[in-house]
């Protein structure tokens, strides 16, 4: 006597004990729907190619959210059209895993187009399974972006018309001229001779992922017969004679063999400390040699600087250098550029802190030092100088002296000696030299220290060491005049 | 202890590496993308991955999916793109998926401008998506906090199994300041509920979905359990200069830096002004300010927005004290003179 056999494929868990309600065995689609056919095929092909341990299912929205209960892999739900994206996440996450996404048209072709696009211009490894029904089953039976012209919907009640809808989108077609895709081809679930051909190219896309061959999707075109107001056996019908005509079957891509494998190297456990150190380029501990301590005066203790002047003289390495010094001389420091457009072109300024208690406000609002490299930038800021403060201005590209009777001027011709020695670029360096020999609030040696470390181009550290000595021995020889000064 | 001068947005991912964190997903805008551009130079060279994805709707979405493995892993944006980013934070939420977040406020609403704000408030302690979720939400005022609540953020979101957001603005995130590396690292624990692709988590399911309302309020009412936790456990506040005090300033970011100096400054006027510091936005230090109301004469909060924060001040106030505002905006940051004057009107 003959024994029936009843037994699901390995990649089916055997009772959907996730699945609401009293029956845990069959699955929750309407009769003559394709998902069933689909899920069975891909189940089998997981089990037989003994995949099923490896794989991870993103569901997405539509009536095939629900494919975790039948599925026994990982399972992760994803938003509504993001499925490839999540995906993404997963791949790059745990690279031996089989990846694959199982979406309707809705969610692939309309709301998550540019993320399956875009995961297929990547060429991620992963596999997409993509359910064409021209329809939205799930939410009501609404137009979907593959609905063919003159279809009846819910949304479309006289009928797809172009001029108001466009046209069906062709998800093969516009993938495949992409160059990344390995293997894209649409097949449907018509007949069993079809049925067939889904079973062979559903084998054939989870391959090609397992053999690090890149990005498969397979298109099935798929019979929705509750969505359709037809009878089941109409629908199929319907699937393979009108269909067909307009979304034609066939592999629209296959470069699997001209493929190099490729597998995305494990990204493991986090880096340890040192790891994170020799990223991070911290793991330089020579020791330099020690500062001389500095004894400013007390108009010079804690500078409050802002610098300002032309975008591309150099403003806010010249801050980013004090800043790097009065860091090494031991003091709490900040800096702070203007940011965003005012950078690109235009005037530039930064503001930087050395204190020796705990900067409050990055933002300095009444500077103890203005330095202003351009004549606007002296306009613009001197009124601002807190009294007692200090100005010092390229008096060789500032042709008029600051007004203030309250405040210190240094006129220092830094283009002018920056020129002197080759370079109009470094005129921000002596102008650096010759405020530190000026107000002794951080060493030369700190500055010389800080170079290399805060300069974007190593290359020109000894010119920009020579700038700042020519600053130093300029403010030697032109000490402070105090009040207004004449330009030289 | 050795100190290295380190740009704001580049400390959140110096932070982001001591934490072990695997990956990022980003999109570029400004003032976020040294976030990125930090994270595309250092996260490959630590063996992580970096994608510069289509969309911030698609970085937020492989976060979910790198959530899902159990990796750590993070995005970043400013404020339009943090809008767009809500909707996976919601689904992030709903999945109890950790990820860390950082939000590098700008000038709104619309394309607006990126100079400084704090006008998304309420778009990340409120919880911009939909349905009932929190975002456990820290605020650094300083380079180091930029890297240190960063390495925060990825413990209590694996803590709880929730979003943490760092929330921060443009002057915090461009900042330069001297950063003391941590001298440690902080590995995430074990996550046996991640769905990792092999036999032993195969059984697992990340999921937010939950048709039957007997399913979805019990859900509902976990995740709220979780969150009065957060609320018992994680408030993190700084108190500066408030003993004594009759007027308690209140704010967060870069205000607070501001309102440091400002303090001092009235201080030295002789009067008697402290400062709340808020480092947790959510959960917020109601209790803090209750008590606080209980002793002092009023409050006076500083925002970067037309008034956010101050709501729930005010709630926690309960009209028992006067809660006087001062506010900039689109882009404008008081300074220390500014705020000085302002608490001498109020006083």
């Amino acid at each position: 006597m003959a024994v029936e056999i009843l037994q699901k494929p390995g990649g089916f868990c055997h009772i959907y004990e996730r699945k609401p309600g009293l029956d845990k065995v069959s699955t929750h689609y309407c009769l003559g729907c394709g998902h069933g056919n689909l899920h069975k095929l891909i189940a089998e092909a997981l089990d037989d190619m003994k995949l099923a341990d490896r794989t991870i299912l993103v569901s997405p929205v539509g009536c095939s959210v629900f494919a975790y209960y039948y599925f026994d892999v990982g399972n992760i739900q994803a938003p509504h059209g993001r499925a490839p994206a999540v995906a993404t996440g997963i791949k790059r996450s745990r690279p031996g895993s089989i990846v694959m996404t199982y979406q309707g048209d809705g969610d692939l072709a309309a709301i998550g187009w540019n993320n399956v696009f875009q995961a297929a211009n990547r060429g991620e490894h992963i596999t997409v399974f993509f359910v064409n029904n021209v329809i939205y089953g799930m939410t009501g039976s609404q137009m979907a972006p593959t609905t063919l012209i003159g279809q009846k919907t819910m949304t479309t009640p006289r009928g797809r018309d172009p001029k108001n809808e466009g046209f069906p989108i062709k998800v093969c077609e516009v993938l495949s001229v992409l160059d990344a895709p390995a293997y894209i081809e649409r097949v449907s679930l018509a007949d069993t001779k079809s049925i067939n051909q889904t079973r062979r190219a559903v084998r054939k896309a989870i391959k090609c992922q397992a053999d690090g061959k890149g990005f498969s999707m397979v298109e099935v075109l798929s019979p929705c017969p509750t969505g359709w107001r037809q009878e089941p056996i109409q629908a199929k019908r319907w699937v393979g004679e009108v269909m067909t005509k307009h979304f034609p079957l066939g592999v629209f891509k296959d470069v699997i063999s001209e493929r190099e494998p490729y597998f995305f190297p494990d990204t493991g456990q986090g880096p340890s400390l040192d790891e994170v150190k020799r990223v991070l380029g911290w793991e330089d501990d020579a020791d330099e040699a020690a500062l001389p301590e500095v004894k400013p005066s007390k108009e010079n203790q804690n500078p409050h600087v802002k610098i300002a002047g032309f975008g591309g003289q150099g403003i806010l390495v010249m801050g980013l250098v004090l800043a790097e010094a009065g860091m090494r001389q031991g003091y709490h420091v900040s800096w702070l550029p203007s940011y965003g457009p005012e950078m690109r072109g235009g005037t530039a300024h930064c503001h930087v802190i050395l204190s020796d208690v705990k900067v409050g406000s990055p933002l300095v609002s009444k500077p103890t030092v203005l330095i202003a490299q351009n004549r606007p930038s002296l306009e613009r800021f001197e009124a601002n100088v807190a009294p007692g403060g200090l100005i010092l201005y390229d008096s060789s590209l500032i042709d008029v002296a600051p007004r203030r009777k309250d405040v210190r001027v240094l006129p220092v011709p830094a283009a002018k000696l920056a020129d002197e020695l080759g370079d109009t670029k470094v005129s921000n360096m002596v102008t650096l030299g010759a405020l530190v020999e000026h107000t002794g609030a951080v060493s030369r040696e700190a500055v010389l220290q800080a170079l290399p470390v805060a300069l974007p181009r190593k290359e020109f550290v000894e010119l920009n060491n020579k700038a700042v000595e020519a600053g130093v021995n300029y403010a030697l020889s032109h000490p402070q005049n105090g009040g207004r000064d004449e330009p030289l | 202890m050795k100190r290295k001068l380190m740009r704001g947005n580049d400390a959140i991912i110096a932070g982001a590496l001591l934490a072990g964190c695997r990956s990022f997903f980003g999109y570029p805008i400004t003032p976020a993308s040294e976030i990125a551009h930090a994270a595309a130079k250092w996260l490959p060279d630590a063996g992580g991955t970096f994608i510069q994805a289509e969309s911030e709707i698609a970085s937020i979405n492989m976060v979910y999916g790198a959530s899902s493995t159990g990796q750590r892993t993070m995005t970043a944006s400013s404020s339009p793109g943090m809008s767009l980013k809500q909707e996976g934070l919601s689904y992030c939420a709903g999945s109890e998926l950790p990820c860390v977040v950082t939000d590098v406020v700008r000038g709104g609403p619309g394309l607006g401008n990126i100079a400084p704000e704090q006008s998304d408030y309420n778009q990340m302690v409120k919880g911009g998506g939909h349905g009932n979720y929190k975002v456990i939400v820290l605020a650094p005022n300083s380079v180091q906090e930029m890297c240190d609540l960063t390495m925060l953020a990825f413990e209590l979101a694996d803590k709880y199994r929730n979003p943490a957001a760092i929330l921060t603005d443009g002057f915090v995130g461009q900042m330069i300041e001297p950063l003391t590396m941590p001298e440690k690292v902080s590995p995430p624990p074990e996550k046996p509920w991640a769905v990792r692709g092999d036999a032993k988590t195969k059984k697992n399911l990340i999921s937010s979905i939950l048709l039957d309302p007997d399913e979805l309020e019990p859900h509902i009412t976990h995740l709220k359990s979780k969150y009065d936790e957060v609320e018992k456990n994680e408030i993190r506040f700084e108190e500066y200069r408030t003993e004594g005090a009759k007027m308690i300033a209140v704010g967060y970011g870069i205000v607070s830096r501001v309102l440091y100096s400002a303090v001092d400054a009235a201080r030295e006027r002789g009067l008697p002004v402290g400062l709340l510091r808020l480092i947790t936005l959510w959960p917020f230090p109601t209790k803090k300010i209750q008590e606080l109301a209980e002793r002092i004469d009023a409050f006076f909060v500083v925002e970067l927005s037309t008034g956010q924060m101050v709501d729930d001040v005010r709630l926690a106030v309960e009209g028992k004290r006067p809660v006087h505002l001062y506010t900039r905006y689109g882009g404008a940051v008081p300074t220390t003179e500014e705020l000085l004057k302002k608490i001498q009107e109020k006083f």
